[in-house]
């Protein structure tokens, strides 16, 4: 019977500090890595400044979210920043659209290689992490309102008479909801819609997707629009789950091609499957496992140090450690992508 | 006057000329084949036919039409239909999508041309759920000329469609090809299997270094003693 409420502690005590927080952070990374593998399958290069899409997108939506604070709207117990979210959406599609015209239309006319491509993109990256930091500045901005826990640790404890508390954010419910509606959009598009299945065919084969009477324009400029908003959502589901600091995202870079490329670069469901990966390994291996082995271990033994596989701060070590064992055992990713 | 022709093309991919004074010509109803050695420029003649290569001298006629300044687009809006050699078909995607995005230009409805591409292939049929990538060589083949078809082509041309393939699939595939010229559809065909192609063509055209050796019947160049000894093994 002890050993049994040992068990659930042990249970609550790892969803709690490991199984949820990944689940929502990995769907932000999946959200994020879509929309990279979205713009490899059809533009054919890595698109460095995807991090600072989102930091732009997220930007966005902080200013809408404050002009709307200031004329008093809100959305009650849900955050004011999804009333903001589709006008900030617009404004980075916009944004991606008119880059893409007058930056990367310029390489496709002259047949650049990729890497020039990589290269430009790298460009728009600093140009636009110097945009959101003379705009917004370099502070860290919280802009969560509404209701924010659904569960209450010390609610949870009461409720079950366990001695481990369950804290539920309403911003992680709302990250996994929301990303698991975008994917599903985001599929059912390229499935059903006859411009969803162009852009399949011009990702798989561009000459015979030309052949076919496919205007490649077209299919670059809904690409652009799709990644924006992805970018936005994934920027700003970051932000209210933790907080607007322009300097992540550009950090965020590296878990996300990391997602992408586990997955098999140009596959998007194996950037989500990566995503999540991802967010596990990171998470798993920067906690400290003391207290869960106490609830498990039999008799009273304890271990002597915190069971912690790295510190926090070598977190982003995990998605280097997991994107170079990948490239060395299984360079296409998991679903089997290009190479890069 | 035939349905296609091109006229004294000489061009390139932008170095030296790759073919030089080169006249091909079909008509609907016709098959016709392009034969010759390696490096002929067989495939370079059709692609200048289809706008893929830059033209120096020369014009391409499509029923009494110059269209020699349209790009392969627009040439694929006009009824020309191309199977490439390699890479022909979406292997990610299903047949049927294959042959959903052959009729991409077209905004009316599909199914009856589908099912007459069923008709021709009823392994598609059976198949048209499956992932393109996962089916065999001469299926595979047998999506590409399907999804060429979805346009309803006035001229089909095929860059070596039986590369590759054993030599059943190959006869299997040309009946198929017989059939298609049935429905009045113009054929023009570069061919490696030069004897069996020029077996079922109307007539053919024999490329040397980009310039037309021989022009004649299917049947007379299969009976010319130097067609025979140099370019189908005697």
């Amino acid at each position: 019977m002890e050993y049994s409420t040992d068990l659930l502690n042990a249970l609550v005590l790892i969803s709690n500090y490991v199984l949820i927080p990944a689940l929502s952070y990995g769907s932000q990374l999946a959200l994020g890595a879509v929309g990279v593998t979205l713009v490899f399958g059809i533009l054919r290069f890595a698109n460095f400044a995807h991090g600072e899409m989102m930091a732009f997108g997220c930007m966005a939506t902080i200013f809408i979210t404050w002009w709307f604070q200031s004329m008093g709207i809100s959305s009650g117990v849900f955050p004011t920043a999804l009333l903001a979210l589709p006008f900030a959406i617009l404004i980075t599609a916009l944004l991606a659209v008119a880059i893409d015209r007058s930056i990367f239309s310029f390489y496709r006319i002259h047949k650049s290689r990729p890497v020039t491509f990589v290269v430009a993109s790298v460009g728009v990256m600093f140009m636009l992490n110097g945009l959101v930091r003379i705009l917004i500045g370099t502070d860290e901005i919280i802009f969560r309102d509404g209701q924010k826990f659904l569960i209450k640790a010390g609610v949870f404890k009461k409720m079950t008479g366990l001695s481990e508390g369950l804290a539920l954010k309403q911003t992680q419910v709302l990250t996994f909801v929301l990303a698991v509606i975008a994917v599903l959009a985001l599929f059912w598009f390229l499935q059903r819609t006859r411009t969803g299945k162009a852009m399949r065919a011009f990702s798989d084969n561009e000459d015979l997707a030309l052949l076919s009477g496919i205007n490649p324009e077209r299919v670059v400029l809904v690409t652009w629009i799709i990644a924006a908003s992805l970018a936005t959502l994934a920027g700003v589901l970051y932000g209210l789950d933790k907080s607007f600091k322009p300097m992540v995202y550009f950090h965020l870079l590296l878990p996300i091609f990391a997602a992408a490329i586990v997955g098999g670069i140009g596959q998007p469901l194996g950037a989500i499957l990566g995503g999540y990966i991802v967010a596990f390994s990171e998470i798993t291996a920067t906690y400290a496992f003391k207290k869960f082995f106490k609830y498990l271990a039999p008799g009273d033994f304890v271990p002597d140090g915190l069971a912690q596989l790295l510190t926090t701060e070598y977190k982003f070590a995990v998605s280097f450690f997991i994107l170079v064992l990948v490239l060395l055992v299984r360079p296409t990713g998991i679903l089997r992508g290009r190479v890069l | 006057m035939s349905y296609l022709i091109g006229e004294q093309l000489t061009g390139g991919y932008g170095g030296p000329d790759i073919i030089r004074e080169c006249t091909v010509s079909v008509d609907q109803g016709e098959i016709v084949v392009v034969v010759g050695p390696n490096g002929a420029g067989k495939s370079t003649a059709m692609k200048a036919l289809l706008g893929m290569l830059d033209l120096r001298e020369g014009r391409v006629l499509l029923d009494g039409q110059d269209i020699s300044a349209l790009s392969p687009q627009q040439r694929v809006a006009k009824g020309m239909a191309f199977v490439p050699q390699n890479q022909n078909v979406f292997v990610t995607m299903t047949v049927e999508e294959n042959l959903e995005m052959g009729a991409y230009l077209r905004r009316d409805d599909i199914t009856e041309t589908m099912e007459q591409v069923f008709e021709l292939f009823p392994v598609l049929k059976t198949k048209r759920r499956q992932i393109a990538g996962e089916l065999s060589g001469g299926q595979r083949q047998q999506v590409a000329v399907g999804r060429a078809l979805m346009t309803k082509p006035t001229v089909l041309m095929l860059d070596e469609p039986t590369a590759g393939v054993s030599p059943m699939v190959m006869d299997e595939l040309f009946d198929r090809i017989i059939e298609i010229k049935r429905t009045g559809i113009a054929i023009l065909m570069v061919e490696q299997n030069a004897r069996q192609a020029l077996n079922i063509a109307d007539r053919g055209f024999v490329l040397v270094t980009g310039e037309n050796r021989f022009s004649d019947t299917g049947e007379a160049l299969l009976a010319n003693e130097e067609v025979r000894k140099s370019f189908l093994g005697g």
